[in-house]
């Protein structure tokens, strides 16, 4: 295989498969340059303006949903004109991508893994599960799952099948597993099973909820936060976040400091 | 004529630079940021990411909004300080061959002067002044809309400084050529424009301002009509080189720039968008020359017909 040096890459990726429904899309894209250098947490940003148009001007940001065998997968939710622009795409056309960016989880040398999801903040959640998985292929790796409906967590359905990750859901509405918030299922594997490290991406206001679960359980946890971005690189500085001390540490910027935080720089 | 690559070199002054495609301060960062996109020593300039006497810490989020065709921002000037900028980022900027400019901001008329003489000790190639940014509360677009302010900043940054002095200028005013003229006046070797428009988001579910900082700047191609109107008003009204600003990203741009009266460009928003966008315009503006027969980028230069 082509020795590819750590670098970021611009490349447009030929569409090897495209599957959307009216909410979801999952792309998968040749991209064996940037499969090679990328790691779980990290993201690439996806031009989603039809050739030659400005509009919608900015890239896309989407986590890093799975690598394999040079092949990179996207899972987005369709929100806007960006997001339809992409799913109206075929096979076999090209998609102008950037990556791998940022900086992802750092995987725990730990016995004990909770990956810890919500809606989409599911999407990176594959390609860590298998990091872990292949560094540490004697831990315990547990996905909790939550979405506002069982609907929501279809596209995220081939999780269930990977032999070494064990998976729990929760849904605002009942409608797939726990009827009630993720956090409530890392409370009741934290207590079933004992601490471990935590790796958590979703909502503002549920990871902070973990973040502040994890604190008091002395768990170490990784945060992925979620911005608008124009350049993705950390030249524009437009994607800042305060983080707990913006007086010691000025602003963050989620794309060159993160998008994975350690969830004390984000919430004291 | 034989098959020889066309001439891209431009002169300000006595700065001869390889081409005329120059990054926009604020899109480009240091330089190093684009690295693994560009080979940097192509480009005709860097122009790096404005630095001011003390560190700013820049604007509380949200930051930037995504408008038709282009985008608003309210950064806010972060960045390190001067003495930072001088101990951690020369040092690297001092290993492209290409040309580097640093673009300068104060809050008062004295730290512009302290910021010249800081880097005329240093072995960059030019110094750009913002007297236009609209996202600060003190300073910035303040001296940029007062034809005397902005003479007595260039005056003074001219008598701290050998190096050259381009004086960017805002597009918020009644008359820019009258700005230009007073750049001129005051020593400046080149005036670069226009920076951003003051524009506005509302999100009218919560009824509030997109921005945190409530108005920021417009760039992107929905500028570009205003910006080439004004390159070319001011290329009439001065003898110094013009550098043209405002929204470029395709070849075809690059050439009404430089038929307006533009010496030189520079590549703002769109390197944000495409990484590559400077480096494709050298490769793309080369090429036009060569399908058109044109043996000097110098032929195009205020090669109007009106």
């Amino acid at each position: 295989m082509t020795n590819y040096k750590k670098t970021k890459h611009q490349l447009k990726g030929e569409i090897k498969n495209i599957s959307c429904g009216d909410e979801y899309c999952r792309i998968t894209i040749e991209a064996p340059a940037m499969c090679q250098v990328a790691e779980p947490g990290q993201f690439v940003m996806v031009r989603a303006a039809e050739e030659k148009s400005n509009d919608p001007l900015f890239r896309r940001p989407f986590s890093i949903h799975q690598v394999a065998d040079g092949l990179l997968t996207i899972i987005f939710k369709i929100v806007g004109r960006g997001t339809r622009n992409l799913a109206k795409m075929k096979t076999a056309e090209l998609l102008d991508v950037i990556g791998p960016l940022g900086k992802g989880f750092h995987v725990a040398n730990m016995q004990r893994h909770y990956l810890v999801g919500g809606g989409m903040g599911i999407a990176p959640m594959h390609f860590l599960a298998e990091s872990i998985y292949k560094q540490h292929p004697e831990s315990e790796i547990i996905a909790l799952l939550g979405a506002r409906t069982a609907k929501e967590l279809d596209a995220f359905a081939h999780l269930n099948s990977l032999g070494y990750l064990q998976v729990a859901t929760s849904t605002d509405d009942g409608t797939s597993g726990h009827h009630g918030l993720v956090i409530d299922l890392l409370e009741q594997s934290v207590a079933a099973r004992g601490s471990g490290a935590v790796y958590c991406c979703g909502p503002g206001p549920m990871m902070k909820a973990i973040a502040l679960f994890c604190k008091d359980k002395k768990m170490p946890c990784q945060v992925s936060l979620e911005t608008v971005m124009a350049c993705g690189v950390g030249a524009c500085l437009g994607c800042a976040v305060s983080g707990a001390d913006v007086i010691g540490d000025g602003y963050l910027h989620v794309c060159k400091d993160g998008p994975v935080f350690e969830a004390a720089k984000i919430w004291v | 004529m034989g098959i020889g690559r066309p001439d891209l070199t431009v002169a300000i002054g006595d700065w001869q630079l390889a081409n005329p495609i120059m990054t926009a301060s604020g899109t480009f960062g240091y330089g190093a940021e684009f690295a693994d996109f560009v080979n940097l020593n192509r480009l005709g300039a860097i122009v790096v990411k404005g630095v001011s006497v003390k560190p700013r810490i820049g604007n509380p989020p949200p930051r930037i909004v995504e408008t038709a065709c282009g985008m608003l921002n309210a950064i806010g000037l972060e960045n390190p300080g001067i003495e930072k900028f001088l101990t951690d980022k020369i040092p690297q900027l001092k290993k492209y061959t290409c040309g580097i400019v640093v673009n300068i901001l104060g809050d008062s008329l004295e730290e512009y002067c302290t910021l010249a003489e800081r880097l005329n000790e240093t072995d960059i190639t030019a110094i750009e002044v913002n007297i236009s940014c609209p996202n600060v509360k003190k300073g910035g677009v303040a001296f940029g809309t007062d034809a005397k302010m902005v003479y007595d900043v260039t005056r003074c940054v001219r008598e701290r400084s050998d190096k050259p002095i381009i004086m960017k200028l805002s597009p918020n005013v009644t008359d820019i050529a009258a700005m230009a003229a007073a750049a001129e006046e005051g020593g400046a070797n080149a005036v670069s424009l226009i920076n951003t428009l003051l524009g506005m988001a509302i999100d009218i579910r919560a009824r509030r301002p997109k921005l945190a900082n409530k108005v920021g700047g417009l760039s992107g191609p929905a500028i570009k009509p205003i910006a080439l109107r004004m390159v070319w008003q001011v290329a009439q009204r001065v003898k110094i080189p013009v550098i043209g600003i405002g929204g470029i990203s395709t070849v075809e741009d690059v050439v009404e720039f430089l038929l307006a009266g533009a010496t030189a460009i520079q590549i703002g928003t769109a390197n944000l968008v495409n990484p590559k966008a400077a480096e494709e315009l050298i490769d793309g503006l080369e090429n036009y020359l060569l399908e058109n027969k044109i043996a000097s980028v110098k032929e195009l230069i205020n090669g109007l017909i009106t």
